[in-house]
């Protein structure tokens, strides 16, 4: 008994690094594919690891300032700085006001939120496309924003207000009575046992804006005004000149993925642990 | 709001006060305000233009100033009795319950694996499931192209070692059928760590007693999985399935670029490129806000069953 339960035990722990490593596969192919010559990329048998024979000359090419992989690097990043912190400060008040509140609204307020979520986004990019035309941001940070802002707050607020319910108010009450004000209470005790839930959120948020493409695609039509999405899309679609220069379509796509998966795999452990439903077990 | 007769007469705003006074009960208000202004810019406002225009006759004419005209249903008659827009429907939903399905079966497949292994086989899949769940969809549409690539890609590569299957120079992306079968795989792929990840979460949260006193009553293996811990990761999971479901039936960038990268054609739409092409292709906005209207009424009918699950939670 003892040792087939053993055995199967280590069954179980080779399938789940088999799956591990079929799971991560895509992302394997896409980094050993970067290194990778084009005489290497168009053989008829793959090659399987990057070195020996990988080379930088993908990454060069893509990094030459003609692919304009900078300036959508910047626009990337000034898009998402705005929405985001915008989105915490606004999606935070809204779950503090729905999850530790009573007042008449309330009920409205989280159906609404639930509701949007359920608008198949696409259906309205005329209609914004026409709003952000008309006040005349088309193809400025300002314009994707205000759209990306509205678009990420239901989820925002939505998972915010678990982590601020799972915080019993009662710790709260008690520094109250310790002579704190609300706010101050609120602040000192409920506020550093939301870090979590406030990081796991704004995670979130994060890899919502820097993938998103559709939107994007329709409100930064402009070349200069592209974010890495674009930028990648527009590098990837095959074009009459010839085939896809693959080498460098894998270099692109790992530097578009990797600075979403390097704040992914640092704030990892408390994601897990945030998407709990809170820090504190009431 | 109604004003209390008499005002109250202490203005500190100590908790104990019977009656709150007025700052106090605007505090929620003013916490909601941002949000709800934000909202309202950015999704109310494009939705009310919606709602107006599916009620209109707004198409090319209209984009270069003339007035629309009301016509009442005949955008919505239009839809329902073309028997493109109701294959586009089918499809979709099929492809919604399909992927929505296998995202969930797999992710608690996965969530459960990872509970019963070691620490180092579940970090190495915790690892892996991240790295899959951090790629951008863009990024995530790239390397599937090429690994599927019909001259150099690995898959018709290591399908062709199976003895008597040639797959060399297949293009995946030609039959529609096959088309959607890689988007339906790509999106599961990518959408699997979210849910395995937060399934594993609740399940590190049934505890070890409640799972030894049903064995102690002779629950075996089958019975301990039905009756105590799916009811217990049944919130989180009511949770996912209802995000699943409305992720997969709008899902648009995925099938835009695959259609970028191979076939483009109408046989390959979903509801959302089906809208976008008939809006910004053909633009006819007014029939493009009519379907997406349909669209709507046919995610919320589809959810309400799980909305109403979330707000029974919320209480």
């Amino acid at each position: 008994m003892a040792t087939k339960t053993k055995s199967s035990h280590t069954i179980r722990n080779i399938l789940t690094v088999l799956v591990a490593a079929l799971w991560v596969f895509p992302v394997y192919w896409m980094i050993n594919s970067s290194f990778q010559s084009s005489t290497d990329i168009n053989a008829l048998t793959p090659t399987w690891f990057p070195f020996p024979g990988g080379t930088l000359n993908n990454y060069t090419a893509v990094l030459d300032p003609q692919t304009g992989f900078g300036s959508a690097f910047r626009m990337s990043i000034m898009v998402t700085a705005l929405s985001i912190v915008v989105c915490l400060v606004f999606a935070f008040l809204a779950a503090v006001a729905i999850s530790r509140f009573k007042f008449r609204g309330r009920k409205s307020f989280v159906v609404a939120i639930i509701l949007v979520q359920m608008l198949p986004a696409e259906a309205m990019f005329i209609a914004q496309y026409k709003m952000i035309a008309a006040m005349d941001l088309l193809n400025t940070v300002l314009g994707v924003s205000i759209i990306y802002v509205a678009t990420v707050i239901p989820f925002t607020a939505w998972m915010l207000r678990g982590f601020v319910a799972g915080i019993p108010a009662d710790l709260e009450e008690a520094a109250m009575v310790d002579g704190c004000t609300r706010f101050g209470a609120f602040m000192r005790v409920t506020f550093p046992l939301l870090a979590p839930g406030l990081v796991a959120s704004s995670v979130f948020a994060l890899i919502q804006v820097w993938n998103e493409y559709a939107l994007a695609s329709v409100l930064l039509q402009k070349d200069s005004a592209e974010t890495l999405p674009l930028w990648l899309a527009g590098f990837s679609e095959p074009s009459l000149s010839g085939p896809v220069p693959w080498g460098q379509v894998m270099a692109g796509s790992v530097l578009v993925a990797i600075p979403v998966m390097i704040f992914f795999l640092i704030v990892q452990g408390r994601m897990t642990q945030g998407l709990v439903g809170g820090a504190v077990k009431g | 709001m109604t004003t209390p007769a008499v005002a109250p007469s202490r203005l500190d705003d100590s908790p104990v006060s019977p009656k709150k006074p007025r700052g106090k009960r605007l505090l929620p208000y003013i916490l909601l305000a941002p949000a709800v202004v934000a909202l309202v810019v950015g999704m109310g406002y494009p939705l009310l233009w919606q709602v107006v225009n599916s009620f209109r006759e707004y198409g090319l004419q209209q984009q270069f100033g003339a007035p629309p005209a009301w016509i009442g249903l005949e955008n919505y008659t239009a839809l329902l009795t073309d028997s493109h827009f109701w294959a586009v429907l089918g499809r979709s939903v099929v492809f919604m319950f399909v992927t929505a399905a296998v995202t969930v079966v797999l992710g608690v497949c996965l969530a459960l694996l990872m509970k019963s292994v070691g620490n180092f086989a579940r970090i190495c899949l915790q690892v892996a499931l991240l790295l899959a769940w951090a790629m951008p969809i863009v990024a995530q549409m790239t390397v599937w192209n090429w690994m599927i690539d019909q001259r150099n890609g690995l898959f018709n590569y290591v399908l062709s070692w199976i003895p008597g299957v040639d797959m060399l120079g297949h293009n995946w992306l030609v039959s529609p059928l096959s088309f959607f079968a890689v988007a339906s795989v790509i999106i599961t792929w990518a959408a699997v760590p979210f849910v395995a990840i937060s399934v594993y979460a609740a399940l590190t949260q049934v505890s070890g007693e409640v799972k030894e006193a049903a064995a102690l009553d002779g629950a075996g293996g089958f019975q301990m999985l039905w009756r105590i811990t799916l009811p217990i990761i049944r919130p989180i999971l009511v949770i996912l399935i209802l995000l699943q479901m409305i992720w997969d039936l709008r899902v648009y960038a995925q099938i835009d670029l695959l259609q970028g990268f191979g076939s483009a054609g109408d046989q390959y739409d979903l509801l959302g490129t089906y809208i976008y092409s008939l809006g910004v292709g053909q633009g006819s906005f007014g029939m493009a806000s009519a379907a997406a209207m349909l669209v709507m009424f046919f995610t919320v009918a589809l959810s309400w069953f799980y909305v109403r699950e979330l707000l029974k939670e919320d209480n």
